[in-house]
C-alpha cells in the first residue's frame, strides 16, 4: 500500500506540475491547451541539456527556458495578434510534440547503440533519497520525505503560485486580468504585460513537468513520444482543482494513483483487463469535466475571461 | 451657490470641439464646474454628453479648446492622467471584477499598498466609508451584490483614488427611485464635503431635485448654463429640445380606416422586478404612422419586444385583428404579419449576423418558406438584388459580408428586410440613427409607401422634428408610462418634450 501511494505521487509530480503552470496560465485569461506541447518542449530540452552537461541546474533551466518559448509562441498568436485561443493552443501541442520527437530522433540516431542516456551523475542527483531525519518516520517518512527533488520542487512551486496568486499585489492584478481585462485596464493595469508574464511562467512550469516525465519516468534513457496525454490529462486537472494549485497537489496525486494502479491492483482478487486501468485516468477526466460543468459556483468557476481575447474599446 | 464668481472653478471647460469623422459630438462647448456644487448635465440623446465627459476623463483628446483644472491649463491623455488630477468617472456600465471581494475591486492598481495583500487594506476603505456616509461591506463579493451595492463601490474606487470631481454618466439609469433617493443623499453630502460633481442625466426631475446649476447642451452646443433654483422644468425642456426645424417630410393622408393592433394594459416588469412598462394601452390603426417618442430608456425597447413575442409582459393584452398574439412564439408572430425592425445603438448586434452576405442575412427570415433540405438561394438573391436597387443600398454586390456595409446601409437592409415580408403591422425602431440626409429621406419613402399600402407602422423615434412631420400620432413614454397620444399636426415640440419629462397634458393644462 505504501509503495502504491509512493509511485502514485511520484507518477503524479509531472500532473501537477503540468495543472500548476496551466493554472496560472488560465488565472490570467488565457485557455492554453499547449501545455502537452510544452511539456514535450520541456522534455526533450531538459534531457538534450542533461544528456550533453550533466549539470542538474542547467538541465531545469533549460526546460523551462523552453515550455517558456512555446508560450511565447502562444501568447504572441493569442495575446498580440488576439488569435482564436483554441486554435493557437492545439497547434503549439502539435508543434511540441513534433519538435520532441524529431529532435528526439535526431539524438536517437546520433549516439552510439542508438539509445541516449543521461549522465550517472545526472541520475544519482535525481535519484529518490531519504531526507535526513524526516525520512526515518516509519510510514510517513517514506511517503512524504523520500522521493526525489523535483517532487519537493514541485509542490514547493504549486504552493509559491497559490500564495502569489491569492495574497499578493501582482497576483490580484493578475486575477482581475483574467476576470475583467477590461476593470483591470481601467485600473491602470498593463493588461498584454500581465497576460504574457504569466503565459511565459505557465510555460516555464509545464516544461518543468516535462522535463519530470523525460529525467525521471523515462529512468535515463530518452524515449519518443514520453509525455504521451499528460499534458491533456493536467488541463483537465485544472478543472479539477477549481483554479486552485494547493487543490491540484491532492488531485494529481489522486490521478498519479489512477495512473500507477494497473501495477498494484491485487490481480488475484479484481480480474480486470488491463486495459480498463490504462483507461482510467481518461475515464476519470471525462466524468470530473461533467461534474464540473452540472455544478454551477462563481467560486470554483473558470476565470470569467478566460480563452477571450482583449480588445481595449475603441477609443 | 453664493460668491462661486470669485472662487476658481474646480473645472473650466473652454471652447472644446470634437468630431468623429463627418460628425460633430461636440462643438464650442464652455462649462464651468466649482467645488461644493453639483452640476447636472443635461441633453438629448446624441447631444454630445457622454463625449464632453469623456474628454475630461481621458478617454478622447478634444480637437480644439482648452482644459483647466483649478485655473491650470492641462492636458488629460488618459484616463491615468485624469486620476493624477482628481477626475474620477463613473460609468453607466460598471467596471468590476465580479468574483473578487469590494475591498479587493476598490484597491485594485494601487501600487502603493505594497507587495502583499494585508487585512489592513480594509481600514482605509472604511475610513472612506465613514466621511462620505457610504455603507459597503469590503468583504462581500461583487456577484452577491445588487445594482446599487455595486454602484457604491464603484464611486468608493474613484474616492479611494483620491478623486475629488466625480462625473457620474445616467447614474439612475439603473436603479430604482428607492435606491436613486439614496445616491443622491451621498452625492449631497459629498458636494457637502466638498466634492465638484457633474452629473449626466436627461431626466428632468433629477435635475430639478440634486443640481445646484444646470448646463444644457443641444446638438452638440452648449446652449446655456442656469442656476436650478431659477428655472423650471418648462424652461429646461425648451432649451433640451431646442427650436422647431422645417424637414418638408412628405406625409400622405390616412388612407384606411380601423383599427389593427390594439395593446390592453401592457405592463412589464425586468429581472429585478422593476416595471419597465407601465399599463400601456393604445390602437393601431391601418395605414397610419403612430410615431413613439420618448428619452431613451423609457420603455421603447420593451414596448417592441413585446409586441414581436420576445418579451412576456405582467400583465395585459395585444390584440391583433382581435386576436390576443400573447403566448404567441416570435415565428408565429412573424406570420401572421408583424415585423419589427430595430437599429440598436450597434447597428450590426441585432438582427443581423455580420459576417453573412446581404442575399443570405434576407434568407434568415424566408428560408422557413423553402420547400425541402436545401436552401433556396434564387428567391432571396432577386430580392437582394431589387432592395439594392429601390433603396440604393451602396454595396460591391449582394454577396459582400453585411459588415463591410456602412451604417446607412446596413439599416437600409434591415428595414428592406422586414418590408420584403410583405407585413400588416410594421415596427421601426430609430431607422435613421446615424444616417446623412439622403439616406434619411430614402427610409422616409419607404416608410410611406408601406402607410399608402396600409399598413400600420409604429415608428420609434428620438428626433421630433422628424416625427412631428413623418407621423400622423405620436404617442410619448416616459418611465414606461404613456403620458399622452397627440395628432402630429397639432401638437408641438415644446409640449412633447414636456410629456417626455413626465408631464401628462392633463397638467400642462392645469398650469395653464
Amino acid at each position: 500500500m505504501i509503495y502504491f501511494l509512493f509511485a502514485a505521487i511520484k507518477a503524479g509530480t509531472p500532473l501537477l506540475l503540468g495543472t500548476t503552470g496551466e493554472i496560472v496560465t488560465e488565472k490570467t485569461g488565457n485557455l492554453n491547451l499547449g501545455v502537452e506541447g510544452m511539456m514535450f518542449l520541456g522534455a526533450f530540452a531538459g534531457f538534450y541539456v542533461g544528456h550533453h552537461t550533466g549539470n542538474l541546474l542547467l538541465t531545469l533551466l533549460a526546460s523551462c527556458i523552453m515550455g517558456a518559448l512555446g508560450a511565447l509562441i502562444y501568447a504572441f498568436l493569442t495575446v498580440t495578434l488576439k488569435a482564436n485561443q483554441t486554435v493557437s493552443g492545439l497547434a503549439l501541442t502539435i508543434f511540441g510534440t513534433g519538435f520532441a520527437n524529431f529532435f528526439g530522433q535526431i539524438m536517437i540516431a546520433n549516439t552510439e547503440g542508438g539509445v541516449p542516456k543521461l549522465p550517472e551523475n545526472l541520475i544519482a542527483q535525481l535519484a529518490e533519497t531519504p531526507i535526513p531525519i524526516l525520512g526515518n518516520i516509519p510510514v510517513v517518512g517514506k511517503l512524504f520525505f523520500s522521493h526525489n527533488l523535483l517532487v519537493y520542487v514541485a509542490v514547493v512551486v504549486a504552493i509559491l503560485c497559490y500564495l502569489y496568486m491569492a495574497k499578493t499585489r501582482h497576483g490580484l492584478n493578475m486575477r482581475s486580468v483574467g476576470e475583467n481585462p477590461a476593470a483591470a485596464d481601467a485600473a491602470g493595469i498593463n493588461v498584454t504585460l500581465v497576460k504574457y508574464v504569466h503565459i511565459l511562467l505557465g510555460g516555464a512550469i509545464c516544461g518543468l513537468g516535462g522535463a519530470y516525465i523525460s529525467l525521471i519516468n523515462g529512468g535515463g534513457v530518452w524515449n519518443n513520444n514520453c509525455v504521451n496525454g499528460q499534458g491533456w490529462i493536467a488541463v483537465a486537472l485544472v478543472i479539477f482543482a477549481s483554479w486552485n494549485p494547493v487543490k491540484a497537489i491532492l488531485g494529481s496525486f489522486v490521478f498519479g494513483a489512477f495512473s500507477v494502479l494497473q501495477f498494484y491492483a491485487p490481480k488475484d482478487i479484481i480480474d480486470i483487463p488491463n486495459a480498463f486501468y490504462v483507461m482510467l485516468p481518461y475515464l476519470i477526466t471525462a466524468i470530473v469535466l461533467v461534474i464540473s460543468s452540472v455544478r454551477k459556483s462563481k467560486k470554483y468557476a473558470q476565470p470569467a475571461g478566460c480563452s477571450i481575447n482583449y480588445f481595449r474599446e475603441e477609443r | 451657490m453664493k460668491g462661486t464668481a470669485e472662487k476658481i472653478p474646480a473645472i473650466e471647460l473652454r471652447n472644446i470641439t470634437k468630431t468623429f469623422a463627418s460628425v460633430v459630438a461636440n462643438e464650442d462647448i464652455n462649462l464651468t464646474l466649482y467645488r461644493g456644487e453639483i452640476l447636472a448635465l443635461l441633453g438629448e440623446n446624441g447631444s454630445g454628453k457622454t463625449t464632453l465627459m469623456n474628454i475630461l476623463a481621458g478617454i478622447y483628446k478634444p480637437d480644439s479648446g482648452s482644459v483647466l483644472i483649478d485655473g491650470e491649463p492641462v492636458i488629460i491623455h488618459s484616463p491615468e492622467d485624469a486620476n493624477k488630477h482628481g477626475i474620477g468617472m463613473i460609468h453607466q456600465h460598471f467596471k468590476l471584477v465580479e468574483v473578487h471581494s469590494a475591498a479587493d475591486n476598490i484597491i485594485l492598481g494601487d501600487k502603493k499598498i505594497g507587495m502583499f495583500l494585508k487585512a489592513s487594506r480594509h481600514e482605509r476603505i472604511k475610513e472612506l466609508c465613514n466621511n462620505y456616509h457610504l455603507q459597503v461591506e469590503p468583504d462581500k463579493k461583487v456577484y452577491n451584490m445588487s445594482v446599487s451595492e455595486k454602484q457604491t463601490v464603484e464611486i468608493l474606487k474613484v474616492l479611494y483614488r483620491g478623486a475629488d470631481i466625480l462625473i457620474l454618466d445616467e447614474p439612475t439609469a439603473v436603479l430604482t427611485p428607492q435606491e436613486a433617493d439614496h445616491l443622491f443623499d451621498i452625492l449631497r453630502h459629498m458636494r457637502d464635503q466638498g466634492c465638484a460633481i457633474i452629473i449626466i442625466t436627461h431626466k428632468l426631475d433629477e435635475v430639478m431635485s440634486i443640481s445646484d446649476r444646470v448646463t444644457i447642451l443641444h446638438k452638440g452646443k452648449s446652449v446655456a448654463t442656469v442656476n436650478t433654483a431659477e428655472t423650471n422644468a418648462h424652461e429646461l425642456t425648451e432649451l433640451m429640445v431646442g427650436k422647431a426645424v422645417e424637414l418638408s417630410i412628405q406625409r400622405p393622408p390616412v388612407s384606411h380606416e380601423g383599427n389593427l393592433l390594439e395593446i390592453h394594459h401592457l405592463s412589464v416588469q425586468n429581472e429585478e422586478g422593476v416595471d419597465t412598462l407601465r399599463d400601456v394601452s393604445f390602437d393601431l390603426n391601418h395605414g397610419e404612422i403612430l410615431g413613439v417618442a420618448g428619452l431613451a430608456g423609457s420603455g421603447q425597447k420593451e414596448l417592441c419586444e413585446t409586441i414581436a413575442g420576445l418579451l412576456k409582459p405582467h400583465k395585459g393584452a395585444v390584440l391583433y385583428k382581435n386576436e390576443n398574439i400573447i403566448g404567441k412564439t416570435p415565428a408565429e408572430i412573424i406570420k401572421i404579419g408583424i415585423s419589427m425592425s430595430f437599429v440598436p445603438e450597434d447597428r450590426l448586434g441585432m438582427g443581423l449576423a455580420a459576417s453573412m452576405s446581404l442575399a443570405d442575412n434576407l434568407l434568415l427570415k424566408s428560408y422557413k418558406n423553402g420547400k425541402g433540405p436545401f436552401l433556396e438561394r434564387k428567391g432571396a438573391r432577386a430580392l437582394a438584388d431589387s432592395l439594392v436597387e429601390r433603396l440604393e443600398i451602396v454595396t460591391p454586390d449582394i454577396d459582400t459580408p453585411v459588415r463591410r456595409l456602412s451604417g446607412g446601409n446596413v439599416q437600409k437592409v434591415l428595414l428592406g428586410r422586414e418590408i420584403e415580408s410583405n407585413p400588416n403591422v410594421l415596427i421601426t425602431a430609430y431607422p435613421v440613427r446615424g444616417l446623412d440626409i439622403n439616406s434619411s429621406y430614402t427610409i422616409y419613402d419607404a416608410i410611406n409607401q408601406q402607410k399608402e399600402k396600409g399598413v400600420g407602422i409604429l415608428f420609434i423615434g428620438e428626433d421630433l422634428d422628424v416625427m412631428l412631420e413623418l407621423c400622423d400620432r405620436i404617442m410619448v413614454l416616459c418611465h414606461g408610462r404613456i403620458t399622452g397620444i397627440v395628432d402630429a399636426k397639432e401638437t408641438t415640440k415644446e409640449k412633447l418634450g414636456l410629456m417626455m419629462a413626465d408631464a401628462t397634458i392633463k397638467e400642462m393644462e392645469g398650469a395653464k
